[in-house]
């Protein structure tokens, strides 16, 4: 009878749980609206910690409601003095053996998930399965640079990938510490300046439909003025999209018609070429791309990783950087550039598609 | 220079804290400098919460916005709990072992001066450029990016000093409570409070050397020329990450220990019963203690050590759990038929309980390090923090100093005003931080200076914006319950509560100088009560009347902290300016000279004759 109550209250904490949290947060940022295996199993990970920790909260309260209502000091009795206990051994090991039961129940699968996760080794097959996907991810100061090595690829700010299935991820920094987060999608990993820290993830189809198709992605660890504004964003699409979208980035190349636009793109060549590339297809070497491809730019979620993507933020942008994103790289680098000049570059950067 | 019962003046005042090397000054001066930065860190919390208030707000911006929040980390830690906590340890512990000081007085004035000046060399960053910014952890490679002001420079500099204090004031304590207990006040006879400083001492001795070989190593990337932390010439950022976290989970238990104690403490007065399962709360003590540090690493979970290491350092921090789960049941059960009366101390202490349960289950939570993967460096991990260290650290600290405060200062604060102080406090608190866990699990990263619209986020970060607010207000009722009792606060009697179990109750409201006339004779666990319940008034002595022995001030401490504080100016700025390295040399000549005047000059104390005595026991018991 007893035993049955106990489980009768878990299950029904863990229902009116789990309805709480899903209502809490945005469908492409909540970690409590799982959009993916590793984000799952974290979150059922969280469900099993908050239940057994929500029971702990609620054997505390009850003993200490009861305890403060029931012996506080009553008028008359100031000067009673009551009954002075040592301790009780029967008591005491009851309340160390019980949590360390809990904790045991929380241990085993806290365990068994952290190796799951880290569960990297069809990345380092010495020859790769065809199908497996992998992105390297470098963070910058305030951009992410995603690079497809299979492909021969590199985009930025915008990471395209597909779902369901598990894609890898080699994680680096080229300049100080960040952590690259997906919050729906999985937990994050810091981006090092020394190493390179491999993980996966998996997007699920379905939550991708509820979130847009977009997620939303974070820099976890503080990095600077514009830390919190190093954000970039995810694109989940069906495996033959993504196999469609690759093909178009390997032969993509800068194609202008528009006269404004080509006048941006002499103003570009001479001033931003030197950091910003193109094409996705680009040979230097990583400490050569001191700026985010921009390939295509066009495509994009947002300017700079943070402003609506239109035209007018864009301009913004390139007036003056510094009013954007404290602490940039790119602020100074190019001169002062007349309005007509910010005109036709924008025309030009927006021209820039492979969609 | 005997400084009895003398009528003086202001500045004779002044300098009779600046040359102290007696436990109580010692303790009142920790409480100022610790209340003092205690009120900036709150100002630089609210600075926070009102930048946050509104998305896209502008309130306070990128790089200022990183000052702020790193020197409300830096100084809430390191120059008001720590202070606060050393403060309470100064004033009551020699007391409560039944003893006349702490083993070496120099010492322990020269550890306050030593923080004071670090402190004081950290804070004046904001007016030299600009404080640091890369955090209360100061990860190596932004710390070493951060090179357009002398922030972090102040930070490693500052900090060493006051850690050297520190340290100074661990060593300090562990050799006081280890040899100068009273006759009869063996270990397990120690009020809890004692223990908790005792092993909060040894966390001390331990922890801090770790963070003073990272500021070591920090220092020299930045101002000698080292690579320590460049990876391109070898060095290795990570390294930073683990000195810091070696001695910075430890530190989590150096503040939360003595919290732990001070309200064991109350739990048990205001209760009128004694502690339950004392031998078990000593033992869950220990045991926290040592597990302190083995669990450094679950800061860093994903700093990518591998499956290995996070499962370790996860079930290793899980285990912590138990212990204090020892402890809360212990005062859940101590109060359990007892005749509790609920004084503002104990408002602190049964409120401590519940939130401080909160903290300590999102810590479990956090353990899961699979799960941690979603919590680490978001508002979950904020929320989580905050509640351990305001719902525990904090809480015992406010409940301290009022529980205290007749002993340190003999009056007692507003009884009225303190409970006004406590709703006010305990609602902005879980205002302000219940809330934050939910926007970490929403996905709000910590440390970002605003956010977009849109996100979900708006909500919560208004409420939690409001809380900070009530918690200001609370601190300002607090402030004016002590100018009102200082002004015309009632005198407290020895017993100031009526309830006191252990020796510091047994002497006057402030105790004299010498605290104990005669050393008394310790016969259990709450060795005062014992006394009490036997019908008798005063303790009973383990020695006859005679002269008391005791140290001469010292200006040395205060000239040798000096020193370091001049020596800091010179190094930071030893690369722009010739006169950098003259200026940290005269510094260290300073601080190293005055040390060899305290090694030469023979000081033997002075005596309080039999006679004095007994005139300034006479008028204490009239008084």
């Amino acid at each position: 009878m007893k035993k049955w109550l106990r489980n009768w209250r878990l299950f029904s904490l863990f229902s009116v749980m789990a309805l709480l949290l899903a209502g809490c947060g945005k469908p492409f940022l909540s970690t409590l609206q799982p959009a993916g295996e590793v984000a799952d199993m974290q979150y059922s990970l969280m469900l099993l910690s908050t239940a057994i920790m929500v029971l702990v909260i609620v054997v505390v309260t009850i003993i200490f409601v009861y305890v403060v209502i029931r012996f506080r000091q009553r008028k008359g009795e100031e000067n009673k003095i009551p009954k002075q206990v040592e301790g009780s051994h029967k008591l005491e090991i009851i309340w160390t053996v019980i949590p360390i039961i809990l904790l045991l129940i929380l241990a085993v699968p806290t365990v068994s998930a952290t190796f799951k996760l880290a569960d990297v080794k069809p990345m380092n097959k010495e020859k790769r399965d065809k199908d497996t996907l992998v992105v390297n991810v470098r963070a910058n100061l305030y951009w992410w640079e995603f690079e497809y090595p299979d492909y021969g690829v590199i985009t930025s700010q915008d990471l395209v990938v597909p779902t369901n299935e598990r894609v890898y991820f080699n994680l680096k920094a080229s300049d100080v510490k960040h952590s690259f987060w997906i919050p729906a999608v999985g937990g994050k990993m810091d981006t090092n300046t020394e190493n390179k820290n491999q993980f996966w993830l998996e997007f699920d189809q379905k939550a991708a439909d509820k979130a847009g198709g977009v997620f939303y992605g974070k820099c976890a660890e503080l990095c600077g003025p514009s830390h919190a504004l190093m954000d970039f964003k995810v694109k989940a699409v069906p495996r033959k999209e993504f196999d469609q979208w690759i093909e178009k980035m390997k032969n993509a190349k800068p194609v202008v018609t528009d006269p404004v636009a080509k006048q941006g793109e002499a103003i570009f060549n001479k001033s931003c070429i030197g950091c910003h590339a193109v094409t996705p297809v680009d040979k230097r070497p990583e400490q050569a791309r001191t700026a985010p491809n921009l390939a295509n730019f066009g495509d994009r979620e947002r300017i700079a990783g943070i402003l609506d993507h239109n035209e007018e933020n864009l301009k913004k942008w390139l007036r003056n950087p510094e009013s954007v994103k404290p602490g940039n790289k790119m602020t100074g680098t190019y001169g002062k550039l007349t309005e007509e000049q910010i005109n036709a570059l924008a025309k030009y950067l927006m021209s820039l598609k492979v969609e | 220079m005997s400084t009895l019962a003398r009528k003086k003046g202001v500045g004779a005042v002044i300098w009779d804290y600046l040359t102290t090397v007696d436990h109580k000054k010692i303790a009142h001066l920790y409480l100022i400098a610790g209340g003092l930065f205690f009120i900036m860190g709150g100002i630089e919390a609210l600075l926070i919460r009102i930048q946050l208030a509104k998305p896209n707000n502008d309130f306070l911006v990128g790089g200022l916005y990183n000052q702020v929040l790193t020197m409300h980390g830096t100084t809430m830690i390191f120059l008001a709990a720590m202070p606060l906590v050393f403060a309470m340890m100064n004033a009551v512990v020699p007391i409560q072992i039944g003893a006349r000081d702490v083993a070496f007085p120099f010492l322990n004035a020269l550890g306050f001066w030593l923080f004071f000046f670090g402190g004081l060399f950290l804070n004046c960053s904001w007016f030299l450029g600009g404080a640091p910014d890369a955090g209360w952890t100061s990860y190596a490679s932004l710390s070493l990016e951060s090179k357009a002001t002398h922030g972090i420079d102040f930070y490693v500099l500052g900090l060493q000093i006051s850690g050297f204090g520190t340290i100074m004031g661990g060593i300090n304590f562990l050799v006081t409570i280890i040899n100068m207990r009273a006759p009869g006040m063996t270990y397990m006879r120690m009020p809890m409070f004692v223990w908790a400083t005792f092993v909060t001492s040894a966390l001390i001795l331990f922890a801090f050397p770790p963070l003073t070989v990272g500021f070591i190593f920090m220092m020299m990337d930045r101002l000698f020329g080292g690579n320590f932390f460049n990876p391109a010439a070898g060095g290795n950022t990570i390294i930073w990450e683990h000195l810091f976290w070696i001695f910075g989970h430890p530190e989590v238990y150096i503040l939360v220990l003595p919290a732990f104690g001070i309200f064991s403490e109350i739990f048990a007065t205001f209760s009128k019963k004694r502690l339950f399962g004392y031998s078990s709360m000593v033992f869950a003590t220990v045991l926290i203690g040592f597990l302190g540090f083995m669990v450094w690493a679950h800061h860093m979970f994903t700093t990518g050590m591998g499956p290995v290491a996070n499962a370790i350092f996860a079930v290793a921090t899980m285990a912590i759990a138990v212990p204090t789960g020892i402890k809360i049941f212990n005062w859940l059960f101590t109060m359990w038929g007892g005749n509790i009366r609920f004084t503002t101390p104990m408002h602190y202490a049964v409120a401590f309980i519940p939130s401080f349960v909160m903290g300590g289950v999102t810590g479990v939570m956090n353990a899961a390090a699979a799960a941690d993967y979603q919590y680490h460096d978001s508002y979950f991990v904020v929320a989580h923090f905050h509640y351990v260290i305001v719902g525990g650290v904090v809480f015992a600290l406010l409940a301290g100093s009022h529980y205290w405060w007749p002993k340190m200062f003999g009056k007692m604060l507003n009884e009225t005003l303190g409970k006004i102080t406590f709703w006010l406090f305990f609602i902005g608190f879980h205002l302000t931080f219940f809330i934050q866990h939910f926007l970490g699990l929403m996905g709000m990263p910590r440390r970002v200076f605003t956010y977009l619209p849109n996100q979900g986020w708006e909500t919560g970060n208004l409420i939690s914006t409001i809380g900070a607010f009530f918690m200001a207000a609370a601190t300002v009722i607090l402030l004016i319950n002590i100018v009102i009792t200082t002004v015309k606060g009632e005198k407290a009697e020895a017993d100031a509560w009526g309830d006191g179990r252990t020796l510091e109750w047994a002497v006057s409201s402030p105790p004299p100088v010498y605290n104990f006339a005669q050393t008394p004779l310790v016969r259990g666990l709450d060795a005062y009560w014992i006394e009490k319940m036997e019908g008798k008034k005063e303790l009973t002595p383990a020695e006859p009347l005679g002269d008391i022995h005791m140290p001469n001030s010292s200006f040395l401490p205060f000239i040798i902290s000096f020193g370091l504080f001049v020596a800091a100016f010179g190094f930071t700025y030893h690369n722009d300016h010739s006169w950098g390295l003259p200026v940290g040399i005269i510094g260290l000549l300073i601080t190293f000279g005055s040390m060899f005047l305290r090694s030469v000059i023979d000081d033997h104390g002075f005596h309080i004759h039999k006679e004095e005595v007994l005139e300034l026991e006479k008028k204490g018991a009239k008084a």
